[in-house]
């Protein structure tokens, strides 16, 4: 503090005369009393109200000995760490819990089939023999969740980057672009499944059925695009077309975070050689995000895997795996569980039971790696 | 940045033309100047891609219905832009703008979809709503509706989704405010594995959560089905999205903020209850209203635990009850045009809910609003000096900055 010790007095010393503490014992003794007390958090401090006579002290001057600390937390202090970490490692219960009790009730499932659970399609869980399995509705799951990171990533990346790269602050001035568009995306993603489900199988349906058709007349050449059936509705397809619409707003949100962290000096150094925005975007904002995307792809696909009611509003369900995805009929856990509920009796329940502890495992194992890769990205 | 490509239009008086020499000839690229001529450009190469699809499309009819055309609209305004920019400011520029009307597109396929949704349940809701449809239930409504039998209401549904939302609200925000405290604030040991399991959780299916509340509290518990079981089911989702928003929100508080009040001497505590939760109060009241809106419009959890009513229930800890999001479900599932418009009336009842909900949680998370809270209440204050606004805690955090302790003046 340069020029505001005009007597020459360390600024420490000089601050000390605010409540009256004569400082001249402590020029002599050069103790920095500012630096014994430290800042940080975990450190209860006393206040400065002890005062001693220094052990060679002249004419009574006392000094300002410095804080004493208290490295034992107080009692209130030790009440609040105990709960906040108590509350916080009650998730792991709830974790635990949950995979706990699925596997309890879903016991009697596993036991009837033992491992043939994950290779067998029918499900058939009443009569004499019951013959049930996950293989058609897990390969149902994935087959709708990979067309609709499809479908979702290329359009999610180009709204990241508009929102990001290409939208004005302001339009015409005075209109927030920007905020406006970064809140319609946490909208989106704020809106009920059901009414997604609803405007699916009402309005999206009859214009996907099109596509479809089309996609199989022309493109049917394709094994994924042969149909056997002429019946385009209830097919993964469009199922899957209206799960990205649903991911979309995270994997937006979320790449559009990433982008929005590349260094600025890579960004104005490529501007500077001459790049235009297209360049900026190639050759800086995509190599910088790259593993930001990947991130968010898994935690759409962690998403999609898990949707139900839209899903089994839209599909019409059979136990068999369909690689025809423009026909009719698929599988899902989420819609298999949300659709047969209550029906097929106590082993029925088990069997879906143990259909959602696969499919929470499932998503469980793609939000982990997901969120590993999206923190990495965030923190280098 | 910008100004690296768009530098001002007066030319700096060393680069001013010589009388004697000829002026430069490179003419400058400016992508990021978008002036008239380009809007024309942009509007006439969308009206000729347009007219040139539709003949094309008549002739051929390769495709079927209005997706296909709109896919070939784009696909030929695309390639006509780019050449068009190509002829009139050559390639670099071409490039720039064939990519900007790129994902400029993608963002319209992002919002079109949310726009017609949002359209499509207003046109098929507005018309059906009624103060009798808001309050009524479905008593004594028959399957196909008969002259003189009594028209159907979501009433039961919304109180069954107010209260749902509530004991969930009343469960999960507490338990995930004390959890973002924990991550951020206290922190230790586990920290990083909390952290770990609250971004699991947060990926779990809502169907999970709701057949877990059921295996757990229904089946193992022995507890029937009850507006509380998809409360518990709620909270479960609710949980790690307010932990995970919260957090984020506490992120941002200032340091500095933390260490002026531990200067002070102030307990751990209250440097949490008194600087850090005030400062971030309007992100912390966003994120639980986001969090809020989205449980709102659970379905499938409930699905699985309240199993749905058509009477009213109001009481949430005994006997099934309904929801807005699980009557639409239920109803739409059924042929008859009049559940069909339940369905609707009910969904739109929903999306309304839902929609406030996010707007005020914007609105309050906004800086203007945080602004405006901040401003009242420092007007508020008596002068006690436990309870500082942000400005003075900045001043507090220089002097901790200085490693002084100040008491406060007497």
């Amino acid at each position: 503090m340069p020029g505001s010790s005009p007597l020459g007095l360390d600024p420490g010393g000089f601050r000390r005369a605010h409540y009256g503490v004569p400082y001249i014992g402590l020029i002599g003794l050069g103790i920095p009393l500012g630096e014994a007390i430290p800042i940080g958090e975990g450190v209860s401090v006393s206040t400065p109200t002890e005062m001693a006579n220094p052990p060679g002290g002249t004419g009574g001057s006392r000094v300002h000995t410095p804080i004493k600390l208290q490295p034992r937390r107080s009692r209130p202090d030790r009440v609040y760490r105990f709960v906040t970490t108590a509350t916080g490692l009650t998730t792991f219960v709830i974790l635990g819990l949950i995979g706990l009790f699925l596997f309890i009730q879903a016991w009697p499932a596993f036991r009837a089939m033992g491992l043939r659970f994950f290779t067998t399609s029918a499900f058939q869980t009443q009569g004499k023999h019951p013959n049930f399995g996950v293989e058609a509705a897990l390969v149902g799951s994935i087959t709708i969740a990979l067309i609709a990171i499809v479908v979702a990533l290329p359009v999610s990346l180009a709204s990241a980057l508009f929102i990001n790269e290409y939208a004005p602050r302001k339009l015409l001035g005075f209109f927030p672009l920007k905020g406006f568009l970064t809140s319609l995306v946490d909208l989106m993603a704020a809106v009920p499944s059901i009414i997604y489900g609803l405007w699916g199988f009402f309005v999206l349906q009859s214009h996907m059925k099109g596509v479809a058709k089309w996609l199989s007349d022309h493109l049917g050449f394709i094994p994924l695009f042969h149909t056997t059936t002429p019946i385009f509705t209830s097919s993964a397809f469009i199922a899957g077309v209206l799960v990205a619409l649903m991911i979309m707003p995270i994997v937006t949100s979320l790449s559009r975070e990433v982008f929005s962290l590349t260094p600025i000096g890579e960004r104005e150094g490529a501007m500077a050689l001459g790049a235009s925005r297209a360049r900026v975007i190639r050759d800086v904002v995509l190599p910088f995000g790259k593993g930001g995307i990947i991130g968010a792809v898994m935690l759409g696909l962690g998403r999609a895997l898990g949707e139900a009611i839209a899903v089994s509003i839209i599909i019409s369900i059979v136990f068999q795996i369909n690689f025809h995805i423009l026909q009719a009929g698929s599988n899902s856990i989420a819609a298999l569980i949300a659709a047969r509920f209550g029906a097929g009796g106590k082993l029925g329940l088990a069997a879906l039971l143990a259909a959602g502890l696969v499919l929470f495992a499932f998503t469980l194992v793609i939000n982990m790696v997901a969120s590993r890769i999206v923190s990495r990205t965030r923190t280098s | 940045m910008t100004a690296t490509l768009t530098p001002t239009k007066e030319r700096p008086p060393g680069l001013a033309p010589q009388p004697g020499r000829k002026p430069a000839v490179r003419r400058r690229l400016r992508p990021k100047e978008f002036r008239a001529t380009d809007v024309g450009l942009l509007a006439a190469t969308g009206v000729s891609a347009f007219s040139v699809v539709w003949i094309v499309f008549d002739q051929l009819t390769l495709l079927s219905g209005t997706v296909g055309f709109v896919i070939c609209w784009i696909v030929a305004f695309l390639a006509l832009y780019w050449a068009v920019n190509l002829q009139v400011y050559g390639r670099q520029m071409a490039a720039d703008r064939f990519v900007g009307a790129l994902v400029a597109i993608g963002a319209l396929c992002m919002f079109t979809p949310l726009a017609l949704i949002t359209g499509f349940v207003l046109v098929k809701g507005i018309g059906l709503i009624s103060w009798h449809l808001l309050t009524a239930t479905q008593k004594g409504v028959p399957q196909i509706p008969t002259p003189g039998a009594p028209t159907p209401g979501v009433g039961h549904a919304i109180v069954g989704t107010v209260e749902i939302v509530a004991l969930a609200a009343a469960m999960g925000i507490p338990a995930a405010l004390l959890t973002a405290i924990f991550l951020n604030e206290v922190g230790g040991r586990f920290t990083k594995s909390v952290r770990v399991v609250v971004t699991a959780m947060s990926g779990v299916p809502a169907i999970v959560a709701g057949i877990f509340i059921y295996s757990l509290w229904i089946v193992q518990l022995g507890q029937g089905f009850s507006g509380f079981a998809g409360a518990l089911a709620l909270t479960v989702i609710l949980l790690p999205t307010i932990t995970r928003g919260s957090e984020e929100v506490l992120r941002v508080v200032p340091n500095d903020l933390r260490e002026a009040s531990a200067a002070l001497g102030a307990p751990e505590w209250r440097t949490t209850s008194s600087v850090v939760l005030p400062t971030a109060r309007s992100g912390i009241i966003t994120a639980i209203l986001l969090g809020i809106a989205v449980a709102v419009g659970e379905t499938a959890p409930l699905l699985v635990t309240i199993f749905g009513n058509t009477l009213m229930n109001a009481n949430p800890f005994h006997g099934p009850q309904e929801a807005l999001s699980l009557l639409a479900y239920q109803e739409i599932r059924l042929p008859q045009q009049a559940a069909i418009n339940l369905a609707y009336a009910a969904s739109l009842v929903l999306f309304m809910l839902v929609f406030i909900l996010f707007v005020i949680g914007r609105i309050l998370g906004s800086d203007w609003a945080g602004r405006a809270l901040r401003r009242g209440r420092g007007s508020k204050k008596k002068g006690g000096d436990e309870d500082f606004t942000p400005a003075q805690t900045r001043e507090l955090s220089n002097a901790a900055a200085l490693g002084l302790m100040l008491p406060p003046e007497r």
